[in-house]
């Protein structure tokens, strides 16, 4: 076939760059040539419209290992040990297939894990869907929950958090962001980059087939009428060889035969072995007629560019072919020598000894195009007066029954129970708190983990969602008793190539930048997805945010449910009465405009660090951070798990009870304590200079607002456990 | 009528069910299988009595509901 | 006291079990499907997970796997075997316990804390447990337990259930029942009652950080009366 710009645009390049493409090879490419080029650069491989504000953000620090450019991030966690963890996106493919497109997005964030030498602990998800009203919405959410239980349960590794959202603008562009964390050893991390020449390169897994053939190049084109026409590529998912791969691929690791490996993802075999040769500054040479295929007569295009999965590359030590071999026969998985390390620079490919490509492999990594994209930067809005009479006609309790059955706010146990949170028996905080924990197997540390997302206010002020994003992370970390140590970022967003939807993307990523460089809470890995709109219309901007921390005691760690009849509840951080973009203003107001709650990270880092103080002194029984909602949501929250009822204090504040209690002021925690530790309480948060408020005391049974607001403990749980298993069932 | 339909998955669709149970019977002595792909069979009783109508009516079916055509093929094999 | 536990490809909780029997004073060993003899052993485990993905019927294709013979030949002869969760489907698919596991009754995986009774006492497995209701941990997708009414009669008449679902005062009646299990029967013997299958993994709940610490009176219980 003779290779034209029509086909390069059916391939999703744009005219320049098949100029690009032809200037530099001095030629015209070949189909294969053509195909490879097209999976490397385009978005989702080659990061053109983000590269050039993704380097912006801060990714080291003391205890980063590795920060983002490997298949995942490491970070130091002591004693030798090391956690490697990453979220990646897979919204178009479970938009077309909610089942298997979550299924293999699970299974693909897993093999990113273990391809560094690290057994899977925990799996988290953000998941995100139109409106419930949509009539999409409850398959779509069905299939993807199905699919994410599907395939983590089969695996053994726990899903501990996650996050579900609920907003029209996902109504043809579903979000799913998957997130894995692993446990290593310091010493025995693989990486990437392959070294030395005429190394073994060996083919693991799976065979290859037709599946997902051109998916990268899905990811990055949006939604449109021919949707249907896409079906074809869509994977399935195999997890119990990926079981059987892993466990492979940890025992080949416990011995020293692998110099680099990396998992076939996007774009399989073309940007695995790339990536390879590219870190190593070397080229590649593979022979496609040793590649398993399931289905007869593939050609070069097709093993090139298939996403079959459960597959891995790996660069071998000479001589270790045999020993490799044997343990993946034990496992009985495909195994096969596929072709060498060269010192060409060149990725050349050959089947039916005949040379059938052979392109620069810097042509592809280095020169891939990058683009400085117009953006458009979104103003303040300004804030909305309300008037103290309207909040007259509110009754709190028809409002908090309201707010707490929100579908962004009711209780997720109908998605968590499907997935399996306590295999591998280290779970000890399981999901419906405010992070996932887990046990590092055999000591006394622990792992938190959460992923959070506030597509809300980034929608109306980007700049500030993106640091309110990192800082809600920050504070699930912190409400469990953890020290926050890194994150890592999914940044879901519209099409890169309308100035508004690049604008929310560049500020959002400034705003996680200020944030993560002022609380030390470096990015260490991520992935962007871009292009989530249909038609024309992009989602709400929805960075989701993967945080972890260390806990040297797992026994310091903190719940969030109330403990103790007659212990007092306070209020940490200072409440201003912030309205605009709040659940309240949003949903019962329907205000839907204003700014949203502004941060203020001096604050949040001293009271955060506060709270950290106050936990190593064992001085709080209970926490739980303030986020949507406000302070009765939280409250609310703590009341139902803990099956505890509270009574408030009067008021001491100069604001309206409503904005008072449903207000979205950043950087608080609502805490319990013993009334006896009151004063050593008070004096490390003066000594710290922060503010509090005595908000009330525990008691049985009931929720007593005011003298005429009273709820019970059982009015609260149906307000907020019924609304999600109704809307499925 | 009596409609029966069998599903079974596209044909270069990855079939994990059938590449196990292949090796396990690989495992216990059945030595001259080729392959094996997993499906679905379906009866489904309409008050339909035209078998074309009939046919109709479950092929409806099978794009609507029963069959996953992003990955799976439907046949109808009986009509009685 | 020895145990042993069997990994299939698939099996997930074999490191779980491991670490639970270990704990309780067992010498465990792991031992591959693909073995033909089982070391010496006073207790043979299957563990939870999804031998062979599942597919097919669960439990189906373990059921075939090499080491399943020493196992059967075990238990003929009067060894203890337990099967816990995927364990119990593939008991059920040998043939070593009756009946069968079939999809949960709303057709999705559960994982929860659930109330168990345990009043059965008349075996090696529950001998001198001084309670009667347990708090254990379910993660399954295919729990749900049946068999036929003259299996049934039989099971009954030969007191071969040994585990029922229930609440936290002991009731086992239907609303108690997570997974639509024939008589909420969330656990069986075979005949002799050496070979115990259950869908519960105790092997979860041995330490109070963990979802309860239910677990720990069953295996300590059960490694004195094997003692």
């Amino acid at each position: 076939m003779k290779i034209n710009e029509q086909i390069a645009i059916d391939h999703g390049l744009k005219k320049e760059e098949y100029k690009k493409i032809c200037d530099l090879l001095k030629r015209v490419p070949n189909l294969t040539e053509l195909g490879i080029f097209s999976a490397m650069w385009n978005e989702h491989c080659s990061y053109k419209s983000s590269r050039l504000h993704l380097k912006k953000l801060p990714t080291s620090g003391e205890k980063v290992i590795q920060g983002p450019g490997e298949n995942a991030g490491v970070i130091d966690i002591e004693d030798g040990d090391a956690i490697v963890f990453k979220i990646e996106s897979h919204n178009h493919p479970s938009f077309i297939e909610p089942y298997q497109g979550a299924a293999t997005g699970v299974g693909g964030i897993m093999r990113d894990v273990f391809t560094m030498g690290a057994r899977p602990i925990a799996n988290l998800n953000s998941i995100h869907f139109g409106s419930s009203q949509n009539k999409k919405t409850k398959n779509l959410l069905r299939g993807v929950v199905h699919g994410i239980g599907g395939y983590g349960n089969c695996m053994g590794v726990p899903t501990i958090a996650g996050q579900t959202s609920f907003d029209s603008s996902y109504n043809g562009n579903i979000l799913v962001n998957a997130m894995t964390l692993g446990l290593v050893k310091k010493n025995k991390i693989f990486y990437s980059k392959a070294a030395g020449l005429n190394k073994p390169v060996i083919y693991v897994g799976s065979k290859t087939g037709r599946d997902g053939i051109h998916g990268a190049s899905m990811a990055s084109a949006s939604f449109d009428e021919k949707i249907e026409e896409k079906k074809p590529t869509v994977q399935v998912g195999d997890p119990f060889t990926e079981k059987l791969l892993l466990e492979a691929c940890l025992e080949l690791m416990a011995g020293d035969s692998i110099i680099a490996i990396q998992d076939m993802g996007a774009a399989g075999l073309t940007s695995s072995s790339i990536e390879m040769a590219s870190k190593g500054n070397l080229g590649i040479e593979l022979n496609l007629n040793k590649v398993p295929c399931r289905e007869s007569k593939m050609t070069p295009y097709e093993i090139m560019l298939s996403e079959s999965q459960e597959r891995m590359l790996i660069v071998l030590e000479n001589g270790k072919e045999d020993l490799a071999k044997k343990i993946f026969d034990k496992w009985d998985l495909d195994f096969a020598i596929i072709g060498k390390t060269t010192n060409t620079k060149n990725i050349e490919l050959y089947y039916d000894e005949r040379q059938v490509a052979t392109i620069p492999i810097n042509t592809l990594v280095e020169n891939s195009p990058m683009y400085d994209r117009k953006w458009k930067k979104t103003k303040l809005p300004k804030k909305n007066l309300i008037k103290k009479e309207e909040f007259k006609k509110f009754k709190i309790k028809e409002v908090l029954g309201k707010i707490l059955s929100n579908p962004n706010v009711c209780s997720k146990e109908w998605i968590w129970q499907q997935y399996d949170h306590t295999v591998m028996g280290d779970t000890i905080q399981k999901p419906g708190g405010d992070s996932g924990v887990v046990r590092v197997h055999g000591t006394d540390k622990a792992i938190a983990a959460t992923v959070d997302s506030s597509a809300i206010y980034c929608w109306a002020h980007p700049l500030t969602g993106g640091k309110q994003v990192v800082c809600e992370s920050w504070r699930n970390l912190i409400s469990v008793g953890a020290t926050p140590i890194a994150i890592t970022n999914c940044l879901n967003f519209g099409s890169p190539e309308k100035e508004e939807n690049m604008g929310e993307f560049v500020e959002c990523v400034q705003g996680i930048g200020e944030a993560c460089e002022y609380l030390k809470f470096p990015v260490v890995s991520g992935n962007v997805s871009f292009y989530n709109q249909t038609k024309e219309i992009g989602i709400k901007p929805t960075p989701s945010i993967g945080g972890v921390g260390l806990m040297k005691n797992y026994k310091q760690m903190i719940t969030m449910d109330f403990k103790e009849i007659n212990n007092l509840v306070l209020v940490i951080g200072k409440t201003e009465g912030h309205l605009d973009q709040s659940l309240f203003a949003r949903n019962i107001l329907n205000e839907k405009n204003g700014p949203p709650p502004e941060i203020n990270l001096f604050n949040e880092k001293n009271n955060g660090e506060s709270i950290l103080q106050l936990i190593k002194n064992n001085l709080i029984k209970t926490a739980h951070d303030v986020s949507i909602g406000g302070i009765i949501t939280a409250v609310s929250k703590m009341c139902i798990k803990g099956n505890k009822g509270i009574e408030f204090n009067k008021p001491k504040y100069f604001m309206n009870e409503i904005e008072y209690l449903f207000c979205e002021d950043q950087g608080r925690y609502v805490i319990e304590i013993d009334p006896k530790d009151l004063k050593k309480v008070i004096s490390i948060l003066d000594k710290n200079s922060v503010h509090f408020d005595e908000l009330g005391k525990i008691i049985d049974k009931n929720m007593i607002i005011n003298q005429k607001t009273k709820v019970t403990i059982d009015e609260l749980k149906s307000y907020n456990t019924n609304w999600l298993k109704e809307y499925m069932n | 009528m009596k409609v029966s339909a069998i599903i079974t998955l596209k044909k270069d669709v990855l079939d994990p069910q059938g590449k196990v149970i292949h090796k396990t019977l690989d495992g216990m002595g059945f030595k001259d299988v080729n392959e094996v792909r997993q499906g679905k069979y379906f009866e489904i009783d309409v008050k339909e009595n035209d078998p074309k109508k009939a046919q109709k009516i479950v092929e409806d079916m099978c794009n609507k509901l029963l069959a996953n055509l992003v990955i799976e093929n439907y046949k109808i094999i009986e009509i009685q | 006291m020895k145990s042993a536990v069997i990994t299939f490809p698939g099996s997930n909780c074999d490191r779980d079990m491991h670490v639970a029997l270990n704990k309780f004073g067992f010498k465990n060993q792991m031992v591959w499907h693909n073995d033909n003899e089982l070391p010496k052993s006073d207790l043979v485990v299957l563990p939870g997970g999804f031998s062979y993905g599942d597919y097919l019927r669960c439990g189906s294709m373990a059921s075939k796997s090499k080491i399943m013979q020493s196992v059967i030949n075990f238990a003929k002869s009067g060894g203890l075997v337990m099967g816990i969760c995927n364990g119990f489907q593939i008991l059920v698919e040998s043939g070593l316990v009756p009946g069968v596991l079939l999809r949960n009754r709303y057709l999705e995986f559960i994982c929860k804390n659930v109330f168990v009774k345990i009043d059965n006492k008349d075996n090696p497995y529950f001998k001198n447990l001084n309670k009667e209701v347990f708090e254990f941990h379910i993660a399954h997708n295919e729990g749900n337990y049946f068999c036929t009414n003259d299996q049934l009669k039989e099971i009954e008449d030969n007191n071969q259930v040994a585990i029922y679902y229930c609440n936290n005062n002991g009731k086992t009646e239907e609303k108690f029942n997570p997974n639509g299990s024939l008589k909420n029967i969330a656990g069986i013997f075979n005949k002799e009652k050496n070979v115990l299958g259950m869908m519960p993994h105790p092997e979860r709940m041995i330490d109070k950080s963990l979802s309860g610490e239910d677990g720990s009176f069953f295996f300590k219980n059960l490694i004195n009366n094997i003692r």
